[in-house]
């Protein structure tokens, strides 16, 4: 008999999609068949970083046999952006970034595109770029964006028209002004950190590239196949950006070959979709090879953060500033809201009395920066990290215990005036810290290698406009097997799984009787949701689906509870039974989800199909101030969580090996305990590469290590030796079950941990991201030439 | 030019006209509709193509169509035997082995290969048969274990 898993919440189910995926039966968008009626299509980058465009011929390109047609900026009018409509499909007037899609060919094969492509003759005029988000934010730096005073964007972002800077967001609380920290609030501190820190762009690096196909139909209906966390917002970019009804927009989604922020918002789609319109009624495939993967589509930003942090002798911190400048790139997709998102969690997750913070999202002539991940957090993180570290070792106290008596708790009101929904922080903190012995010092396995331990804490709200909305639906058969329509996207974390747990949990049937019908989210009959992003999917699809299920019960309860005249409240449904704790009377759900159940001697039916459908959405974000960045509640919620790492460094090579990496995060409530152990385990990993992730550019902006040679992710002989996770309950008010996310918070925090231990081990810190091999070795025989 | 020539994929022969530079990967994946093999990089440096070629893992992206003739070559679709899934498949799924799922398939056949050179590996020798495998999302660790697993219980 197969597995029945009653009250399926809480238990480690097996993935929902995982027998697919073993067999190779799941399908991705490049794995689709058209039928001999497709096109495929390349795009034509810009050479430059930043450029007036002349002249665009395509008449040489065109003539090449088999090519059906080239678009270029002028067949893309209008503005086309995700917060800033600050872009066009194609570039028209100017382009921005090296690698910026000038021209679509569109070709009956993939190789006649490509050469046709090489044809495509552009003339530019080369201008002056601006690469370093810092320097771009000065007022005498090549202005990026001249039209920027025309350009639309929502009321709760401040761009600074006449400058690159797209997004300024102010923070202030306590006693500053925009001058600063009250300077005797500073004269108070025992100890004062002030440094600047730097982070260069890195890539998601999907194993599964872009790719996107569209055909635009004859009868004006345009539909999208893309691997997409956001169906729902690329169909909204489309119909506004291409000036069409929402109705005739058809995105379709299967599953996701990873996107962990990059397949979110729109980066080739729209210029598919463009190239559609040119051959309408044929499909037209663009696949980005690995190396356009790397410059053309979206990456995340730099960072250069200016942070001064101090503390009193007893460790109370008391006062920060900081200026952020985040390297957005030629446009925005969701840069401005990263920039706005690291403005109100400014302090991480600290409670600070005195805050002076200003965020900045700065236009620069690189690849457009955008989610990843965590969503500006890693990038803050990694200072603030550091200098809680520094601030601990100047004044004498235990780093860990410093951040014990710092970090946010429940109750406080927090840098944004908003109260602090319940986590427990302090417990993360003692987990990891146990995990790895915090405190005892252990001895290297080689006389030339280091061992040292570190530690670092992170929050992450879910960045996003006040009011995302999710939808579900269940729908019975007539065996009392259900069907679970969601509109979110399952990227590998398991959400179609923790959907499916959540609906049986609710009807009263075993978790093996659910099927989740999303594969391919289609917009045309998925519920709507949102995106997939933010760490949101658990929180809010999960109580749109608790929301249908309970719909769907109620409508159950209310058919038997009048068949056998009883109350509803006395009914329950267990394991696929209504049952009546009143009369112990039984009724399977089997037939009479669908087809009802009679009356007494047949004389006529009550109920029907039952369908239930359900909504999410918060109510209860308020805006903030533009001056202070003050309001009654910035955001939904928190979640928190803290890593620790006992590490060795080689000083013959400057080789790092973790030995452990403990994580601890306060999810709420595990729906699927074992499916948060795989997130925290990727993501511990994912931290771990990152901090070693760089792209590098050119003087002229192009980037010199577009491929999986030069620009390397931990494979797996890189990883930590060990690797443990623990799970911390403390329920989220408005979570399902208490349930909030925890996707992303996974790697926020570990560059630094990594950082602090490697200081711990050698005495050395390092300001600026990626660490390398090379890197650490000179710095700590530096450092060791120094104290000669 | 076209090359017609004869493909041993899966113990099924396929006769297919193929252009001489063609990969195997894009034979399978265009002609064939053998898609497990799945298309990362097409340059040899992320795994998720890798096909068994008589029996040893290989970036089938780096393999050209002409040379396969005459090779046997194995995907994740030949794994499940009569409705029953290949043993590995069932480790990846109890372990939770599969995130994504993108790179899973490139990964089932090296473990495959690496088994039936090594029946029972060490973690170092498991972490080394999956050095050319990337996977993005699941740092690798469920990977190693579901591996071990089946190894151990063979
Ligand atoms: S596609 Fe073959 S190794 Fe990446
Ligand atoms: S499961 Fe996503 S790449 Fe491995």
């Amino acid at each position: 008999m197969t597995k029945q898993t009653t009250d399926p919440v809480g238990k480690s189910v097996p993935r929902i999609d995982a027998y697919d995926k073993v067999t190779g039966a799941v399908q991705y968008v490049d794995d689709l068949q058209f039928g001999p009626g497709l096109y495929y299509g390349k795009l034509v980058h810009s050479p430059h970083a930043h450029a007036i465009i002349k002249k665009v011929d395509v008449s040489k390109a065109l003539a090449v046999p088999g090519v059906k047609a080239i678009v270029t900026g002028e067949d893309t009018p209008h503005r086309m952006g995700l917060y800033m409509q600050d872009r066009y499909i194609f570039a028209r007037d100017r382009v921005r970034y090296y690698g910026e899609p000038v021209a679509g060919v569109v070709a009956i094969s993939e190789e006649i595109a490509e050469q046709a492509a090489k044809l495509v003759e552009v003339e530019y005029e080369v201008l002056q770029p601006v690469f370093d988000p810092y320097e771009a934010a000065q007022p005498d730096a090549p202005l990026l964006h001249p039209d920027m005073a025309e350009y639309q964007w929502p009321p709760f972002i401040f761009p600074e028209p006449g400058t690159n800077i797209s997004e300024h967001f102010k923070l202030r609380k306590g006693k500053v002004t925009d001058e600063g920290v009250d300077p005797e609030v500073w004269a108070q501190c025992a100890a004062i950190v002030e440094k600047t820190f730097r982070l260069p762009q890195i890539q998601h690096v999907p194993i599964e590239p872009h790719v996107a196909v569209a055909r635009w139909d004859l009868s004006g209906e345009v539909t999208l196949w893309s691997p997409s966390q956001s169906p729902f917002a690329q169909r909204d970019l489309l119909a506004q950006g291409l000036g069409i009804p929402h109705g005739n927009v058809r995105v379709i989604s299967p599953y996701v070959g990873g996107g962990f922020g990059g397949k979110a918002g729109i980066s080739i789609e729209a210029n598919v979709v463009v190239m559609a319109k040119a051959v309408k009624g044929h499909p037209v495939k663009v696949r980005m090879t690995r190396e356009e993967e790397f410059f053309c589509t979206n990456v995340r930003q730099s960072l250069y953060a200016h942070t001064k942090i101090g503390c009193d002798k007893d460790g109370h911190v008391l006062a920060m500033e900081t200026a952020y400048y985040f390297g957005g790139g030629g446009y925005n997709d969701y840069g401005v809201n990263i920039a706005r998102a690291a403005g109100y969690s400014c302090t991480g997750p600290y409670s600070i009395p005195n805050v002076k913070g200003d965020s900045h999202s700065v236009y620069t002539n690189t690849p457009i920066g955008s989610a990843m991940r965590g969503f500006g957090m890693p990038e803050i993180h990694w200072g603030i990290e550091q200098i809680m570290d520094r601030l601990a070792d100047e004044i004498g106290m235990d780093p860990a215990e410093f951040r014990r008596i710092n970090c946010v708790k429940t109750g406080d009101t927090i840098l944004t005036g908003m109260k602090m929904p319940a986590v427990d922080l302090v417990q993360c903190i003692d987990k990891v810290t146990e995990a790895i012995n915090w405190g005892k010092e252990e001895p290297p396995s080689a006389p030339h290698k280091k061992r040292g331990k570190g530690i670092a804490i992170m929050w992450k709200a879910p960045a996003m406009p006040p009011n995302p909305g999710s939808s579900a639906i269940v729908r019975f058969n007539e065996d009392a097997t259900v069907n679970v329509y969601v509109g979110a996207q399952d990227i590998g974390q398991g959400a179609f799984t923790v959907a499916a747990q959540m609906a049986a949990q609710v009807l009263g049937i075993p978790y093996e009787w659910v099927r989740v019908s999303v594969n391919p989210v289609d917009t045309k009959y998925s519920p709507y949701e949102w995106q997939t992003v933010a760490s949101r999917i658990t929180w809010s699809m999960g109580n749109a689906v608790r929301a249908a299920a309970n719909h769907a019960r109620t409508q159950i309860l209310e058919i038997v509870a009048k068949y056998w005249d009883e109350d509803p409240a006395d009914l329950d449904i267990k394991n696929g039974v209504v049952i009546s704790y009143k009369s112990e009377r039984e009724q399977p759900l089997k037939k009479m989800v669908v087809y009802g159940l009679p009356n007494e001697n047949y004389e006529g039916w009550q109920g029907g199909p039952i369908i239930g459908s359900g909504k999410f959405m918060p109510t209860y974000v308020t805006n903030l101030d533009p001056d202070t960045g003050q309001g009654a509640r910035a955001v939904v919620h928190y979640t928190v969580g803290a890593q620790a790492i006992d590490l060795e460094v080689d000083t013959e090579t400057g080789e790092v090996e973790i030995l452990k990496i403990a994580s601890a995060y306060d999810v709420g409530k595990a729906i699927n305990p074992d499916l948060v152990m795989t997130q925290i385990e990727g993501g511990a990993v994912h931290g771990m590469s990152s901090a070693f992730e760089g792209m590098f550019f050119d003087e002229n902006g192009r980037l010199k290590n577009p491929s999986l040679v030069d620009y390397k992710i931990a494979t797996a002989m890189d990883i930590p030796k060990e690797i443990h996770g623990d799970i911390v309950e403390t329920p989220l008010e408005d979570g399902p079950w208490g349930a909030r996310g925890v996707g992303e918070h996974v790697m926020v925090q570990t560059a630094p941990a990594i950082a602090n231990a490697i200081y711990n081990a050698t005495g050395v810190r390092f300001d600026d991201l990626p660490l390398s091999a090379e890197k650490i070795y000179r710095a700590i025989h530096a450092q060791e030439e120094q104290e000669q | 030019m076209l090359h017609e020539i004869t493909l041993n994929v899966n113990g099924e022969l396929h006769i297919v006209p193929v252009k001489s530079h063609h990969t195997l990967l894009t034979v399978l994946r265009e002609q064939l509709g053998i898609t497990s093999p799945k298309r990362g990089c097409e340059n040899g440096e992320c795994g998720a193509c890798t096909v068994l070629y008589d029996g040893k893992p290989v970036n089938s992206c780096m393999v050209l169509a002409v040379e396969a003739e005459g090779h046997v070559i194995e995907t994740v679709e030949s794994l499940a035997k009569n409705g029953e899934l290949h043993p590995l498949q069932k480790s990846f799924i109890e372990h939770n082995a599969v995130q994504c799922g993108f790179c899973t398939p490139g990964m089932l056949m090296s473990a495959k290969g690496l088994l039936a050179e090594n029946p029972h590996p060490t973690e170092e020798e498991i972490k080394h048969a999956l050095a050319g495998n990337l996977c993005r999302c699941t740092g690798y660790v469920r990977i190693i274990d579901a591996i071990k697993d089946v190894a151990d219980h063979s």
